[in-house]
């Protein structure tokens, strides 16, 4: 028999919320968490703008000894265990002495621990690798971040790492459901962190993918479906969920925010028109028209979509994309939102905390609103009704929410959150 | 005090921050093991070295560090080679 999965505890990390409370106020009032980096700009970079979550120091001690801080610097792990033993707390799961063999996690990330990585390199040019030290290992290993929550949270099932570059997060997600559902764990943390900065995004300011037009402007940077998107905005973060069986769920008495109906992951094999950097359309179709497939529901059925939606000129062909595979547009076409336009793309982080945004409209009845896209791109409302990209928050029962993320490599996830019923 | 006992004292203030038994912490003497009294982490050894090589301005190699198993052998080495600098 197969196990129904739903969702007990989600945590998140955002540039524009710390916390699940924080967060879910933000993306209802539209709040930006976008702000200009000095550093970046005397480093030389186009794009000076970016995407932090702000953590104190006092914070940190809430979830890390001083040993564990010791040494430590990675971003992206900090923000994954942060959001991770969030949720965990949030699904009213306790941390035991003992070992959990029914719980694991698929916590993906991106790279890990860049900044520790740098400080190793230069001392190893330097010829110093024996003053290294005993965290080099642990914080720059790509599964740093699940290797570090399976500690804290002494997890026993499956604890592993997932990379697709911006797939990561979502695809965390049905590898968890699909664990579940296979009755090979009871409880997966799922989510996906990623590092903040300059050596994270370096890259894609060379590639000239982010925007540079904003830098006195930072708030109104990052522009999915805008006439005047140039680029997007690089973020950082995390977002966690827990993902658990039914049966479980309700055997715990635990709270549920929502069901996991299942999804689809799948590649574009970078043929056509797709590329390392590029989708081929006709995969990003497939793997939509299969999520709602494997989900088990009518395109109709959707409240609301989550898009991918960075802001550069590929938003057009992803809502062309939609309305295929879909085979709705127009009036017809439901709800679409993205949340990078307040937080930036988040990288391997963006489909774990854009995951957590949808669940929360589900769960609280809303539609987030889009934000700096004032200046609609006539292409998209040629294909959908204005009214369908809400700049102002909608109040409305949310259903169902079908989750795409798009990934370098030319790799595809979609997912289909619902509201629980029994 | 002798200079014994300002090596402890310094070696205590070293090794504080990787300790997980407050207990042996406390009463540690000579005789105390770091990692099946203080419960140090095997690996965090690595770093009692590097701190113990930055506060006596000290290089410890390999074979002195592989000794280095408690507070009494730990001393030595580090009177010894604070002789060789001197």
């Amino acid at each position: 028999m197969e196990n129904r999965v739903v969702i007990t505890g989600m945590g998140v990390v955002s540039p524009n919320g710390v916390g699940l409370e924080a967060f879910s106020n933000a993306i209802q009032n539209g709040t930006s968490g976008i702000e200009y980096y000095s550093e970046l700009k005397e480093l030389g970079f186009s794009c000076c703008i970016g995407g932090t979550p702000a953590i104190s120091e006092e914070l940190k001690r809430e979830y890390f000894t001083e040993l564990q801080l010791k040494n430590f610097n990675s971003s992206g792990i900090l923000y994954g265990c942060m959001a991770g033993m969030d949720a965990w707390k949030d699904a009213g799961l306790s941390i035991s002495e003992d070992v959990d063999f029914e719980s694991g996690t698929v916590f993906g990330a991106g790279t890990s621990g860049v900044e520790k990585f740098r400080e190793a390199i230069y001392k190893l040019d330097d010829k110093k690798v024996r003053r290294l030290g005993s965290t080099v290992v642990a914080q720059t290993m790509a599964s740093g971040v699940s290797a570090y929550l399976g500690g804290i949270l002494g997890l026993g099932n499956q604890v592993t790492t997932n990379s697709s570059a911006c797939t990561t997060g979502t695809e965390a997600i049905l590898m968890g459901y699909d664990r579940i559902k296979a009755g090979r764990a009871k409880r997966m943390l799922v989510g996906s962190a990623s590092d903040h900065g300059a050596y994270v995004w370096g890259g894609f300011d060379a590639m000239r993918v982010l925007t540079y037009k904003h830098n006195e402007m930072p708030q109104n940077g990052s522009r999915p479906m805008s006439a005047s998107a140039s680029g997007f905005v690089p973020g950082s973060g995390a977002g966690a969920l827990v993902l658990e069986s039914l049966e479980s769920a309700v055997e715990r008495g635990a709270k549920i925010y929502a069901e996991v109906l299942g999804g689809e992951v799948n590649s574009g094999g970078q043929r056509n028109e797709g590329s390392m950097t590029a989708p081929n359309s006709e995969a990003v179709q497939r793997c939509i028209s299969n999520a709602i497939s494997n989900a088990g529901i009518q395109a109709t059925d959707i409240g609301a979509i989550n898009g991918h939606l960075t802001a550069t000129s590929k938003d057009f062909t992803e809502i062309e994309n939609w309305t295929k595979a879909l085979s709705l547009k127009g009036s017809d076409f439901p709800y679409i939102n993205s949340l990078k336009s307040m937080v930036g793309h988040c990288l391997s982080a963006a489909g774990s905390i854009e995951s957590v945004a949808s669940v929360l409209q589900i769960r609280n009845d809303f539609v987030f609103p889009n934000c700096n896209c004032e200046d609609l791109n006539e292409d998209i409302t040629g294909l959908i009704s204005e009214d369908k990209i809400p700049r102002t928050i909608v109040r409305k029962n949310i259903n169902i929410v079908a989750k795409a993320s798009f990934g370098f490599g030319d790799v595809n996830a979609c997912v289909v959150f619902k509201k629980f019923e029994d | 005090m002798s200079t014994n006992d300002t090596l402890i004292t310094d070696l205590k203030a070293i090794v504080k921050p990787y300790i997980q038994n407050q207990e042996a912490f406390d009463s540690l003497n000579a005789d105390t093991d770091f990692i099946n009294d203080l419960k140090i982490n095997s690996a965090n050894l690595v770093d009692v070295v590097l701190d113990i090589e930055d506060k006596f301005d000290i290089e410890i190699d390999n074979e002195s560090m592989d000794k280095m198993l408690n507070v009494k052998a730990a001393l030595e080495i580090i009177e010894t080679k604070l002789e060789e600098k001197y």
